[in-house]
């Protein structure tokens, strides 16, 4: 199963790098977003606590432009219906969700890169424990926006839809990635973040159960 | 040998009866043709036997050797080309095809694929992107893929469209090379592709309220 959903992966890789799609897309986000929060700030000095924020308002943002191609792109092509003739619908979504996971730590290393690099306000104390959060923070986007990517190539409206049906299935993912990145550019020990790096844990695993047990309901008509 | 057999089949589509109660068992080989006008419901059931669309009531079974396949197994027990069904453009011939076989788990046998190419003439051109073949190339294109992972039931949905007469000469010979040990399946409304057929069910033979699948040349 894994194998055949690797091929899925990978036919996905190879079409990404032949027509640039999503990356062009996600580059050119990035950079206008972080220029323009540049810009924003100027001279002044912003806190801690905002920076932190606002590293995840780009990371937000650039997964509202990318992440939802995994299945617009079949759907608006019609190739759906192949991958339906071929494929089952765990392999179609583990296969996607692949895909999804390693675009979201491409790019939101790129972003932790040159966000750091350019904001002085971001300065982590707890680099470690931040690190871990991250990573439990990307997998958490890769597994909410592959399913919500899903429902919504079955929609008319897939442009204004997806955006819509994200914020309230990643608020509470974000509110918690937010207060821990404060909390570790301050310093704190692993106690005090303990509530929130329980809760993204358990983001994860409603996630996964979630789009598993939706997703044959979503896929087939 | 493979078995297919439908079970009180209907689709409706809103309130529109496509068909009703198509009951029938169908063993290999043999070429079995489905006819019907345009819009009188061909692909509609081919997509419901592949599993493309799932029916409004009744069921279908594949089964060999009396043991019934789960869905999931059936994938790779039959082959379909379909008008709906789209190539990647981005991908060679070569490379949509090894695709589709990997992904079903299966051995991607170049040898043989490269023998169904040299049959329709695309070998020379078998790593050329599929977004620049012709649309007869690409129905040639579909039929290979249908056939590429020696599937005992081929199923070929208008096999014929867009083809000259030396691509429709190719796909019949093969279909009844298929056919002498297979199941092959014609949803069509071109006269001498009927009529190559050994039996044809005429979809609008199932369309009444309360048919009972008489009448219907099965
Ligand atoms: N998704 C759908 N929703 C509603 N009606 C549909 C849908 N798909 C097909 N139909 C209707 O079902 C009927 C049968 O369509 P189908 O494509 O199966 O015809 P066909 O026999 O293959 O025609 P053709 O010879 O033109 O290929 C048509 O009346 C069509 O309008
Ligand atoms: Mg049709």
């Amino acid at each position: 199963m894994i194998k055949r959903a690797l091929w899925l992966f990978n036919k996905d890789l190879v079409s990404e790098l032949r027509t640039r799609y999503a990356i062009n897309a996600l580059a050119m986000f990035i950079i206008v977003t972080i220029s323009v929060i540049l810009f924003a700030i100027g001279q002044e000095k912003i806190s801690h606590a905002l920076a932190a924020g606002l590293l995840w308002v780009v990371i937000f943002f650039s997964a509202m432009s990318g992440l939802s191609r995994a299945f617009v792109s079949e759907e608006e092509r019609g190739t759906n219906l192949l991958l339906q003739l071929v494929a089952s619908p765990t392999v179609v979504l583990t296969g996607k969700l692949f895909y999804n996971l390693i675009l979201v730590f491409t790019m939101n290393m790129v972003i932790l890169v040159l966000y750091s690099a350019l904001f002085d306000a971001f300065a982590l104390k707890n680099v470690f424990l931040f690190l871990a959060s991250f990573v439990l923070g990307n997998t958490g986007l890769a597994f909410a926006s592959t399913i919500i990517a899903s429902i919504i190539a079955k929609a008319n409206s897939k442009g204004t839809l997806y955006p819509v049906l994200s914020f309230p299935i990643l608020l509470p993912l974000l509110l918690m990635l937010v207060e821990i990145t404060k909390k570790c550019s301050d310093g704190v020990a692993f106690g005090e973040i303990a509530p929130e790096f329980f809760a993204l844990v358990s983001y994860n695993v409603i996630m996964a159960t979630a789009s598993y047990m939706l997703f044959d309901f979503i896929w087939k008509e | 040998m493979i078995k297919l057999e439908l079970k009180e089949l209907t689709k409706i589509f809103e309130r529109r009866v496509i068909f009703r109660n198509i009951s029938l068992i169908k063993d290999a080989p043999g070429l079995f043709g489905v006819a019907g006008p345009n819009g009188s419901g061909k692909s509609t059931l081919v997509k419901v036997i592949t599993g493309l669309l799932s029916p409004t009531s009744g069921s279908v079974a594949f089964s060999a050797g009396g043991r019934e396949f789960s869905p999931g197994e059936a994938i790779n027990h039959f082959g379909f080309a379909s008008p709906y069904l789209v190539l990647y453009d981005e991908f060679s011939a070569r490379e949509n095809i090894e695709f589709s076989m990997k992904i079903r788990g299966l051995q991607f046998d170049e040898a043989y694929v490269d023998e169904l190419l040299q049959h329709f003439s695309l070998l020379k051109r078998k790593n050329d992107p599929v977004r620049a073949y012709s649309s007869g190339m690409k129905q040639r294109l579909k039929v290979i893929s249908a056939f590429a992972h020696k599937p005992e039931l081929v199923i070929l949905d208008e096999p014929t469209a867009n083809l000259d007469s030396e691509g429709k000469a190719r796909v019949y010979e093969l279909a009844k090379i298929a056919a002498a040990e297979k199941l092959v399946i014609f949803a069509t409304n071109e006269e001498d592709e009927l009529a190559m057929c050994n039996e044809v069910l005429n979809i609008n033979d199932y369309k009444l309220n309360n048919n009972t699948g008489k009448g219907a040349k099965v």
